[in-house]
């Protein structure tokens, strides 16, 4: 019965700062189980500011929001998110940090320590438990914040351009490895990104955002099953999909009062 | 090129100092001032050599009393910055309340200290622990306010309680302010102590201190025997600051940024 129910349900939802101008304006955009929701547009259309307000970090002007069938700080316990940079605690390794949501809850150190260590094997880091952030690489520092955000298995991942600082090389292995991972976990995804081909392989619903008031502009149906494999970048079809992305993109920034 | 540059480093102090210490030598022959005036570095050597006895004692002394004040002010400096950090109304209550006992020169609270905490050790630590309180509360209190937005979040979303928060977030990203303000206090305690021994310390009947020992050689007119003294306050206070470098060391040089080296 759960799985019927909209993992994030936006009715008629406004968002404003104090009295600042509208930065999102009528959202309507439900998210059903499964969903791997990208969202793409135009610097400052609200993109960050609605995984805020799914995450209960901030909250709604007008309208209503559910996430997972309650209020968004209800349902933070079942919630993860991933920041642009890694923000893994400096002073901490990789297993440290990755236990961290875990010790928050109370957990005792000897589940706790398994359950990292299991996390970071997951992502490819067994091998580096005892090394700090600044030991590592860029695409490390990321793997440990995903392995971190997993070690509670969410039923909803909010992501917010966490591969955006990275190289194509590095971003497209993530990718390729966040789906992965995705088999494995099921949860649901909502992925905020500049990137029109990382949104077009990852999602199965791409939405176009416009600014000045951000609100939703369009969506395109990314239909390619999953799992999906790193050589349906070079089909006509992923291209196609990527073009049509692109138009829209263009369109909103046409349109966009400067 | 990177080698040569870090000898050069090394050996600049050591370059500097001699030309000091012939500037030194030079003045006194050229203005012809007398050895209660102005000695010379080796006239210095031998007084402390002479007094070395009494110097070792009070700087013991000295020591004492600068460790125990700054210890104290470690401790006090880390909890009031802590309920400075908890929230916003201690804050704004309290750090004007900080500002006044900080800028209050110290000699007009003296002889109310002495009234209160006595002559002698009690006195000589309330100084120190007055000296050195300020930049620990200060720097700490700045750290603990400085916690990157994204961490908070983090813990937000984690459901943190303020607890947590404060223990597992604010307090180890403030170390390194923290240990900046120890730093600044570790120069400042070994003077505090030896202000207070000038100050009160004579009246206690004790062995004194080195602050003891300025008034004594002083109202003796041994001037060698001062910059002697003033000799062993330096070496006293690298010993305090080389203390803190090193807790410094053992705490952040795993994790932060400024022990950044070429070791990945």
């Amino acid at each position: 019965m759960e799985s019927a129910a909209p993992i994030v349900k936006f009715t008629s939802l406004k968002k404003r700062y104090g009295a600042g101008p509208l930065i999102l304006d009528d959202i309507n955009l439900t998210v059903a189980p499964g969903d791997f929701v990208s969202l793409i547009g135009p610097s400052g259309c609200g993109k960050s500011t609605i995984l805020k307000l799914v995450s209960g970090l901030s909250p709604g002007t007008e309208g209503t929001l559910t996430v997972l069938g309650t209020t968004p700080r209800e349902a933070r316990d079942r919630q993860a998110f991933i920041f642009q940079d890694a923000t893994l605690l400096p002073w901490l390794t990789a297993q440290r940090n990755v236990e961290l949501p875990l010790r928050l809850r109370g957990m005792a150190a000897g589940p706790r320590a398994a359950r990292a260590a299991e996390m970071l094997a997951l992502v490819g880091l067994a091998e580096v438990p005892e090394y700090y952030p600044r030991q590592l690489s860029g695409g490390m520092k990321m793997r440990v914040s995903i392995a971190r955000a997993l070690t509670l298995d969410p039923q909803l991942l909010l992501l917010d351009e966490p591969f955006g600082a990275l190289d194509e090389m590095t971003r497209n292995r993530l990718n390729e490895e966040l789906l992965t991972l995705r088999e494995r976990s099921r949860f649901t995804a909502v992925f905020v990104t500049h990137s029109v081909s990382e949104a077009v392989f990852l999602s199965n619903r791409v939405l176009v955002m416009a600014a000045n008031p951000g609100r939703l502009h369009g969506e395109v149906r990314i239909d390619f099953a999953y799992p999906r494999i790193p050589a349906l970048r070079e089909r006509p079809e992923f291209q196609a999909r990527v073009n049509e992305v692109s138009r829209l993109l263009h369109r909103v920034e046409a349109t966009a009062s400067p | 090129m990177k080698k040569t540059s870090r000898l050069f480093l090394w050996l600049l102090p050591a370059l500097s100092g001699l030309l000091f210490v012939g500037l030194w030598y030079g003045v006194r022959t050229a203005s012809g001032l007398q050895s209660w005036i102005l000695p010379t570095p080796v006239e210095i050597l031998a007084a402390a050599w002479h007094e070395r006895v009494r110097l070792l004692a009070a700087a013991g002394s000295t020591a004492l009393g600068a460790l125990a004040g700054f210890l104290l002010a470690g401790a006090l400096g880390f909890a009031t910055a802590l309920l400075l950090g908890v929230s916003r109304s201690l804050r704004a209550g309290l750090y004007p309340w900080l500002l006044v006992l900080q800028m209050t020169p110290v000699i007009v609270l003296t002889p109310i200290i002495v009234l209160w905490a006595g002559p002698g050790l009690p006195g000589i630590i309330t100084i120190t622990w007055l000296i050195s309180f300020f930049p620990i509360v200060a720097n700490m209190t700045q750290g603990l306010l400085s916690t990157d937005m994204n961490h908070v979040a983090l813990f937000r979303m984690a459901n943190a309680s303020r607890l947590q928060e404060m223990l597992l977030l604010r307090v180890p990203s403030a170390m390194p302010y923290y240990l900046a303000g120890l730093r600044i206090a570790a120069t400042l305690a070994p003077i505090g102590a030896i202000f207070g021994e000038y100050m009160v310390g004579n009246s206690s009947g004790g062995t004194g201190g080195l602050g003891f020992l300025v008034y004594s050689y002083n109202t003796q007119i041994k001037i060698p025997a001062l910059f002697a003294t003033a000799l062993t306050s330096c070496l006293l206070g690298f010993i305090f600051v080389a203390a803190v470098a090193a807790l410094n060391r053992a705490v952040l040089h795993k994790w932060h940024d400024s022990f950044e080296r070429n070791d990945h």
